[in-house]
């Protein structure tokens, strides 16, 4: 993809500096930052915003895992005819010497903590909030979004959203866990206001995902380079625009649920509540039909993050543009008939049969991507630097999350597994060991782009190795123990599992210490790294084009969409020589066709 | 192809505009984002995100016309015992309120596209007139008396003459439905006022320059849209 510099010189940005470039004086920055309308800013806002989300609810998980590490034992001796009991197996902050309820309870608390921030504050907005906004626009060669100032305002829903759900947190929190189904959201939590303001922070950061998701799709349709068709779009846009169709329809059927909880909660209007004729599996209906979607906005920007760095780090054209680009959108389709899968005992035999049928159809543009990859990789000039590093990962872990998935949406299995930590594993497979092991890898591949700095490749694997064995160390025993029958959501066990817990508590520091590397290593890429070429993996896509980090319009000049964004057997990438990306040699001529007489 | 940015589309750093605010919203002056190519393009992705906000609407809506069908199919005697104490003449009253009110917001963008700055605002203000009457009969012939004969959602119900125990359900199902919908009634007044303010200040719509006018009417079409569904529903089907 070249520039073109035909017109007058009035029009380009030559003389603009980086989009980093901060003004003078600490207030003017930050008054800079705060107010900026520029897609890069917010995108990278939302990058450290979405991070720092990842953090709290990695300790909150962090803490479960140290709760589980032993079972919750009471013991009861009578001393000088005196009952005393002790309790061992508890986080001795939480634990009270008279009665186990309340470290219980804190566990409670602890996990719906974990599951509400790591939905609705981390995992939900990650990929398309934060690279999705810096790259997407860059991507199709615009300038910006197509609506710049909804895109400020969309951070700052999501800003304050995240406050009301942080102050819920610091007042007590919700024990409802983070799906908030009735009777325990409206019954638990006596004075109100924490189950309302967490209830209340999930409406308004679907209002952010909305305006998210309606920009991105205007953006597209509207704002591609000249030139640009809708099949020579790199695949992470199709990724991030299904992601869009998806965030825009399913979120406002949460909202009103979420609205019509509020109502329920303060003022009994009894829709929910049996008691008054209400039905409670009304609210998992509603509930599911919007989460289960989203499932979906979590994972698919992921997978388009795995197109591109399969095919730019193999140096090979992606296999099967097409279908990788239409599996987006029939992902996107059939995501919104499988809700019921999450309440097969809710419902009658004929429903769930056609919904467990239904289920087993995500399987099929899910493998047609997984099977495109592998494909990718045959023959390419595999380079096994961080971000491939993490895309392998991906495969690997993604299956695994993917291929668990079937024995949950059979009907007959599910019975056993369903809300064992079966469920627990399979979804942790596929969330953490797809999206975030897709987001880790997509943020050291444009790491050098967003800030100008190359990362030490040495540090960054070790974290990834260390990542990939916490992980595995941590969820896949967490898949025997569903099998032999461990509940999701409680704080004590019997003492059977006890080595298995464990295991997986280990394998949490595991986590936790490669995500500190690769923190260390981001940092000290920022303070100390050596400055980054304008295109260090020699890619194709209009991202490589600009400078790094980019310039505030992003191009000097428009720039003309020329080839496919995957076309490495025939193009020299932008900003490098044919000796540092050389093309393969051209195929021998076909023989002349045979002249008939 | 030889030049592709738009001629008007200025460098990085535009000169400063030393033009009054009165000169610089004028429709003949107004010229477009500079992410944009070409003014009707960016008309184009204001009116397509308008339509994809509206689609967010009626999916939000579509929440509590399922709620009603659910609740309608396990109590259908009180839905028919709640659809009787609504009083139809008002709610065929309201419809023809918010159709005349659809009606004037179309001629005020209408008007806008033909450069008639006087109807715009006439058209404008026959708009806000029925969005405050629609309110005002909403609240002062069905929610006042209603709540005070003690026909209020939930556990606030205390109408002792009820036909049916699930009674209270309907009346929540009826207050959530209307109530947001008259939000939005406002939100839309509140928009069309927008407009209002900006055609008489500053003469902001014309031919070129419609964008705002166009979205916000749109917006109004949707609410009278959802009350044309709320209406027969709540108040004609027994």
């Amino acid at each position: 993809m070249t520039t073109i510099d035909t017109h007058t010189a009035g029009h380009d940005h030559h003389d603009e500096g980086s989009y980093l470039t901060p003004k003078t004086g600490m207030i003017g920055t930050a008054w800079q930052w705060a107010t900026t309308i520029d897609h890069k800013k917010i995108g990278v806002m939302y990058l450290f915003a979405v991070l720092f989300m990842f953090f709290l609810g990695g300790m909150a998980a962090l803490a479960v895992r140290l709760e589980l590490l032993e079972p919750t034992r009471v013991m009861t001796e009578v001393v000088d005819g005196v009952e005393v009991s002790t309790i061992t197996g508890q986080i001795p902050l939480w634990s009270d010497p008279d009665t186990a309820e309340i470290g219980s309870n804190n566990y409670n608390r602890l996990f719906t903590l974990h599951g509400a921030i790591m939905v609705f504050m981390f995992i939900v907005p990650s990929i398309p909030a934060s690279l999705g906004n810096f790259f997407l626009p860059i991507m199709l060669g615009a300038k910006d979004v197509a609506f710049p100032r909804l895109n400020l305002l969309s951070w700052y829903i999501y800003f304050f959203g995240s406050i009301f759900g942080v102050l819920s947190i610091i007042m007590g929190g919700v024990d409802t866990g983070w799906t908030f189904y009735t009777p325990y959201s409206t019954t638990t939590d006596p004075d109100h206001w924490r189950v309302v303001l967490m209830v209340l922070a999930a409406f308004v950061l679907g209002f952010s995902s909305i305006l998210t998701g309606l920009n991105f799709i205007v953006t597209v349709h509207k704002l591609r380079a000249p030139g640009m068709g809708w099949f020579d779009m790199p695949l992470f846009i199709w990724a991030v625009y299904a992601t869009s169709i998806i965030q825009v329809l399913a979120t406002p059927v949460i909202g009103i649920t979420l609205l019509l909880l509020i109502f329920e909660r303060l003022f009994h209007v009894g829709i929910f509540d049996p008691s008054m004729g209400g039905d409670p599996v009304l609210y998992q209906h509603f509930f599911w039909f919007y989460s289960h979607p989203v499932v979906y906005v979590m994972i698919l920007p992921a997978m388009g993050i795995i197109s591109e760095l399969l095919a730019v780090h193999s140096r090979k054209h992606i296999f099967g543009y097409r279908a990788i680009a239409f599996s987006s959108l029939g992902i996107a389709a059939v995501s919104f008939l499988v809700w019921g899968h999450h309440i097969f005992t809710a419902m009658g035999e004929l429903v769930s049969t056609l919904f467990s049928a239904l289920t087993f159809l995500v399987a099929i543009p899910t493998a047609i991507k997984v099977f495109n990859w592998i494909a990718t990789l045959y023959k390419g000039s595999i380079i096994l630097n961080t971000p491939m590093v993490y895309a392998l990962m991906f495969l690997f872990t993604f299956s695994i999350g993917g291929l668990t998935g079937l024995p949950l949406g059979a009907l007959a299995t599910d019975l056993h597994l369903h809300d064992s930590y079966f469920v627990v594993a399979h979804f942790h497979y596929v969330m953490m060991g797809g999206t975030v092991i897709a987001m880790v890898g997509g943020i050291h591949h444009w790491w050098p782009k967003m800030f100008g700095k190359m990362y030490s490749e040495p540090g960054a694997l070790l974290g990834a190795a260390l990542v990939f064995i916490g992980f595995n160390v941590t969820f896949f025993t967490q898949f025997f123990l569903g099998l032999q029958g461990m509940p999701r959501r409680y704080a004590s066990y019997v003492d059977e599992f006890q080595h298995l817990h464990q295991i997986s508590t280990y394998g949490s520091w595991i986590l936790l210490a490669g995500f500190l590397v690769h923190l260390f290593v981001f940092i000290h890429s920022l303070v100390a790294g050596k400055p980054a070429s304008a295109n260090p993996w020699g890619g194709l896509t209009f991202e490589w084009e600009a400078e790094s980090p980019p310039i505030e319009h992003n191009f000097h000049h428009e720039p003309l969409c020329q080839h496919g964004p995957y076309d490495f057997e025939k193009v020299v990438p932008p900003h490098c020589t044919a000796e540092e990306f050389p093309l393969p040699p051209s195929p021998e001529p076909a023989s002349p066709p045979r002249t008939i007489t | 192809m030889t030049t592709i940015d738009a001629p008007d589309m200025h460098s990085g750093h535009p000169p400063a505009d030393t033009r009054s605010k009165k000169e610089r919203l004028f429709w003949k002056n107004r010229g477009h984002s500079e992410h944009f190519r070409s003014h009707e393009e960016e008309f184009d992705a204001c009116k397509f995100g308008m339509w994809l906000f509206l689609t967010t609407e009626v999916l939000l809506f579509a929440g509590i016309f399922c709620a009603y069908a659910v609740f309608r199919t396990m109590y259908p005697e009180a839905w028919a015992a709640g659809s009787h104490y609504l009083n139809w003449k008002i709610g065929a009253l309201n419809t023809v309120v918010l159709l005349i009110s659809s009606f004037t917001a179309a001629m005020a963008v209408r008007c806008a596209q033909l450069d008639q700055q006087r109807w715009l605002k006439l058209n404008l203000i026959i708009t806000l007139v029925c969005a405050a009457l629609f309110v005002f009969i909403k609240l002062k012939f069905e929610y006042l008396p209603k709540l005070s004969e003690g026909k209020a959602p939930g556990t606030f119900f205390s109408y002792p003459f009820a036909h049916d125990p699930h009674e209270p359900l309907w009346w929540g199902v009826y207050y959530i439905g209307t109530g947001i919908h008259a939000l939005h009634v406002l939100i839309g007044a509140g928009l069309l006022g927008w407009v209002l303010y900006r055609a008489w200040r500053y003469k902001a719509y014309g031919p070129t320059e419609y964008t705002m006018v166009e979205n916000s009417a749109l917006y109004w079409h949707l609410v009278d849209l959802v009350w044309i569904f709320l209406f027969p529903l709540l108040y004609l089907v027994h």
